[in-house]
C-alpha cells in the first residue's frame, strides 16, 4: 500500500520536473536575440520535415479518403442520403480526420526523426562542442526545427484533406455511382470555411506545436547512449500521439461542442 | 542538397499547400469571391419560426436572394421578429409578396420561402427598413398530428 | 605583463546525484605550458573541464580565466570567455551533417563576417596545421578516430583561442596516431603561445610533453608540480601505483567482498 503511495509520489514528481524543463528549454529557444541564420536553417528544416513527410502523408490521404468514400456510402445508402456522401466525407476530413491523422503520421515520422537526430547529437557530445565554441545550440539547432514543426503541420494537413476528398471523389462518384455534381454541392452546402476549415487549421497548428515540442525535448534531453537514444525516440512517438488525441477532445469540445 | 533547391522545394510545398487552401476555400467550402453584394433590410414576424436559424437562406423559387441576419422577439406582442438582408441584385419585392417557413427535404434545413405577390399601379416596393405582412410560420409537426387526429376523431 | 596564471580554480567543490566528486580542490594553470591532470577513471576529469568551461556549475569555489570570475559572470560575460577557449571532445564531435572543410569553418562563420576567401585561407590554415588539408571535402563518417580527432583539433584552435582543453585525446589511438597527436599538441602550444590543459589516464604519453602535472584519486589532490618533482615523490604510495600501473598498492585489485575461503565453502553447503 504505502509502495502504491510513494510511486504516485514519485511519478507526480518526475511528471513536474519534467513540465519545468520543458518549459525553461522552450523559454530559453525563444527568448533573447534569435541566431542570425534562423531564417535559412528554418527553411531546411521545412524541407527536413515537411517535403521528406509528403510522401506518406499523400498516399495516407488518398487512401483515407477512398475508404472513408467508401464506408460512408454503405451507411448512407441505407437511409437514401447516398448523396450526402461528398458533405459527410468533407465534414469528417476537415473537422476531424484530417487534422488528427496528419498529426500522428508526423510524429511518427518527422518526431521520431527529429528526436533521434537531436539525440545522437547530444550522445556525440557535439551540441555541448557547439555550447564550447560559444554558439547557443538551443538558438542554433533547436529554434529552427521548433519553427519549422509549427509551420510545417498544417500545411500538411491542407495538402492531406484535399487529397482526402478527391479520394473520396474518386471512389464515390467513379466507383459507388453517386452524382459528381451532388458530390460538390451538397459539400458547398454545408461546409463552411471558418467554422470548419480553419478550426481544422488551428487545431493541426496546436498539434504542431505539441508535437515538435516534445520531440525536440525528448532528444535534448535524452540519456547519452543507444539505449537512450532509442527509448527517447519511442517515447516521442507515444507522448505526442496520445497528447494529440486528448487535445483533439478538447479542442473539439471548444470548436463543435458549445 | 544546395541551399537553392532545398528552398525552391520548400517554395513549391508552401505554394502547394496554400493552393490547397483554396481548393478547401471555394470548391469544398462554397466561399463565393464576388460576396453577395449589398443588401438591404428588411423585417418580417412569424408565430413561429420552427428551426430557423441566422444565415439560413431566403430563396425564391430555389434560388437564394436573400439571407437570416438576426432573430429576436417582439416583447409587446410575444412575436418573434425576424430581420432579412436582401440582396439588391436581385431587385425588390412587392408588399404583397409572403414568406413562409419551409424544410429542405424531408429531414433538412429550413429557410424561408419567398412568394411574390402581384403588382398593380398602387402596389408599392418594399424598401429598406420595410416589413412583409404576408408571413406563414413554421408547421409544427405536434400541431399537424393533432390536426391529424382531430380530423379522423370527426369523421369516425 | 600578464599574470603567469591564466587559469586558476580555487577551493571548488563539486558533487553530482549526491556523489561527492571534488572536495576543496585548487588548481593553478600557468599561461604557455602544458598541464597535465591524471587520475583514474571516473575519477571526474571530464566534469573539471566542464566546470572551467561553465557547462556545469560549481557548488562552491571559484574559478578565474585571465582575472574574470567565471563561476557567477553573466552569459554574455561567458560567451566572451569561451570564445578565447577551445575545447577538444574524447569523440572529436564532429558535426555529422557538414563535410571537414565547414566543421573547421563552422566557429569561424558563427562569429564573425568573413569574406569567404579570407574563411577559405584561414579554414586551410588551420587544416595544414594538423596535417589534414587535403581532407577537406570529406564527410566526418569516412575519417579514422585520429582523423576525425585532429579536424576536431582545427577546429578548436579556429578562433585563436589562448586556452585548450584536452579530454582524454590519446584514448583508443595506435602508436602512430597517438604519436601524431602528441607532436602536434606540442607544437600549437609552443607555436601560438597557447595554455593546454590534457586530461588523460595515458601516464608515459602525456609526461612526455607536459610542463606540470596534477594527478587525482579519491576526490583529492595527491600530487602537483612540476613533472620533474612529481616523478620524484616516490613516498606517496598511490602515486607511485598510478604512475606504474602496479595492480597492488592502495587501490585493490579486488572488489570488496567477502574472504573467499568462506565464499567457497557457502557454495559447497
Amino acid at each position: 500500500m504505502l509502495a502504491f503511495v510513494s510511486a504516485v509520489g514519485r511519478v507526480s514528481l518526475s511528471f513536474m520536473e519534467t513540465t519545468g524543463k520543458s518549459c525553461l528549454m522552450l523559454f530559453h529557444t525563444v527568448a533573447g536575440a534569435p541566431h542570425p541564420k534562423l531564417f535559412s536553417l528554418f527553411i531546411k528544416q521545412i524541407f527536413q520535415l515537411g517535403i521528406l513527410s509528403l510522401p506518406i502523408i499523400v498516399t495516407s490521404g488518398l487512401f483515407i479518403g477512398m475508404v472513408l468514400s467508401l464506408q460512408g456510402y454503405n451507411v448512407l445508402v441505407d437511409y437514401a442520403a447516398e448523396e450526402s456522401l461528398g458533405s459527410m466525407v468533407a465534414l469528417s476530413l476537415l473537422r476531424e480526420l484530417g487534422p488528427v491523422v496528419t498529426a500522428l503520421l508526423f510524429a511518427g515520422r518527422a518526431g521520431s526523426a527529429l528526436t533521434a537526430e537531436i539525440g545522437l547529437m547530444q550522445s556525440t557530445e557535439q551540441l555541448a562542442s557547439m555550447e564550447m565554441m560559444a554558439v547557443s545550440p538551443l538558438k542554433r539547432v533547436i529554434a529552427p526545427r521548433f519553427l519549422a514543426g509549427i509551420i510545417t503541420l498544417p500545411l500538411l494537413t491542407l495538402i492531406f484533406n484535399v487529397v482526402a476528398i478527391w479520394g473520396g471523389y474518386l471512389i464515390g462518384v467513379s466507383w459507388m455511382g453517386v452524382d459528381g455534381g451532388a458530390y460538390w454541392s451538397v459539400m458547398q452546402g454545408s461546409v463552411e470555411y471558418m467554422p470548419d476549415v480553419m478550426n481544422g487549421v488551428l487545431k493541426s497548428i496546436v498539434f504542431g506545436v505539441m508535437i515538435t515540442w516534445v520531440a525536440l525535448y525528448n532528444g535534448y534531453h535524452v540519456i547519452p547512449n543507444a539505449l537512450g537514444i532509442s527509448r527517447s525516440t519511442t517515447q516521442t512517438v507515444v507522448v505526442s500521439s496520445l497528447l494529440v488525441l486528448a487535445m483533439d477532445f478538447i479542442l473539439t469540445v471548444f470548436m463543435f461542442g458549445m | 542538397m544546395s541551399q537553392k533547391k532545398t528552398e525552391m522545394w520548400v517554395g513549391v510545398f508552401v505554394i502547394g499547400a496554400m493552393l490547397s487552401l483554396a481548393i478547401l476555400a471555394f470548391n469544398v467550402a462554397g466561399l463565393s469571391l464576388k460576396g453577395e453584394g449589398r443588401s438591404y433590410t428588411l423585417y418580417a414576424s412569424f408565430s413561429n419560426i420552427g428551426g430557423l436559424k441566422v444565415r439560413s437562406p431566403v430563396k425564391l423559387g430555389g434560388v437564394v436572394v436573400g439571407r437570416v441576419e438576426g432573430i429576436t422577439l417582439d416583447k409587446e406582442s410575444y412575436t418573434p421578429i425576424v430581420r432579412l438582408a436582401m440582396f439588391e441584385n436581385n431587385g425588390y419585392y412587392p408588399e404583397t409578396s409572403s414568406l413562409s417557413i419551409l424544410t429542405s427535404g424531408l429531414l433538412g434545413e429550413q429557410y424561408i420561402g419567398l412568394q411574390p405577390g402581384f403588382i398593380d399601379e398602387d402596389i408599392a416596393m418594399l424598401e429598406d427598413g420595410d416589413r412583409f405582412e404576408d408571413t406563414k410560420s413554421a408547421i409544427v409537426l405536434e400541431d399537424l398530428i393533432g390536426q391529424f387526429i382531430y380530423s379522423l376523431n370527426k369523421e369516425g | 605583463m600578464k599574470n603567469p596564471c591564466h587559469l586558476e580554480i580555487k577551493n571548488i567543490s563539486f558533487s553530482r546525484s549526491d556523489r561527492l566528486l571534488f572536495d576543496n580542490l585548487s588548481f593553478q594553470f600557468e599561461r604557455g605550458k602544458i598541464t597535465a591532470i591524471l587520475g583514474p577513471s571516473g575519477i571526474g576529469k571530464t566534469t573539471l573541464l566542464k566546470l572551467i568551461g561553465g557547462q556545469l556549475a560549481v557548488d562552491s569555489g571559484e574559478i578565474i580565466f585571465n582575472q574574470t570570475p567565471l563561476h557567477n559572470c553573466s552569459s554574455a560575460e561567458l560567451y566572451q570567455a569561451r570564445k578565447k577557449m577551445g575545447m577538444l571532445f574524447q569523440s572529436g564531435a564532429l558535426f555529422n551533417d557538414l563535410s571537414v572543410f565547414e566543421n573547421v569553418a563552422f566557429p569561424l562563420r558563427e562569429h564573425n563576417h568573413l569574406d569567404e576567401s579570407l574563411l577559405k585561407i584561414l579554414v586551410l590554415m588551420k587544416l595544414e596545421a594538423v596535417g589534414l588539408r587535403g581532407a577537406r571535402d570529406l564527410a566526418p563518417q569516412q575519417l579514422s578516430g585520429g582523423m576525425a580527432r585532429r579536424v576536431a583539433l582545427a577546429r578548436a584552435i579556429a578562433l585563436d583561442p589562448e586556452l585548450i582543453m584536452y579530454d582524454e585525446p590519446f584514448s583508443g589511438q595506435d602508436p602512430i596516431s597517438m604519436n601524431v597527436l602528441l607532436k602536434l599538441i606540442e607544437q600549437l602550444n609552443k607555436n601560438l603561445g597557447l595554455t593546454s590543459i590534457i586530461v588523460t589516464h595515458d601516464v608515459d604519453e602525456v609526461l612526455s610533453i607536459a610542463d606540470n602535472v596534477y594527478v587525482l584519486a579519491e576526490k583529492s589532490i595527491i600530487a602537483q608540480g612540476t613533472v620533474e618533482e612529481v616523478l620524484k615523490d616516490t613516498e606517496n604510495e598511490l602515486l607511485q601505483q598510478f604512475l606504474h600501473g602496479r595492480s597492488e598498492g592502495p587501490v585493490p585489485f579486488h572488489f570488496k567482498t567477502e574472504d573467499f575461503q568462506s565464499d567457497l565453502q557457502q557454495v559447497s553447503r
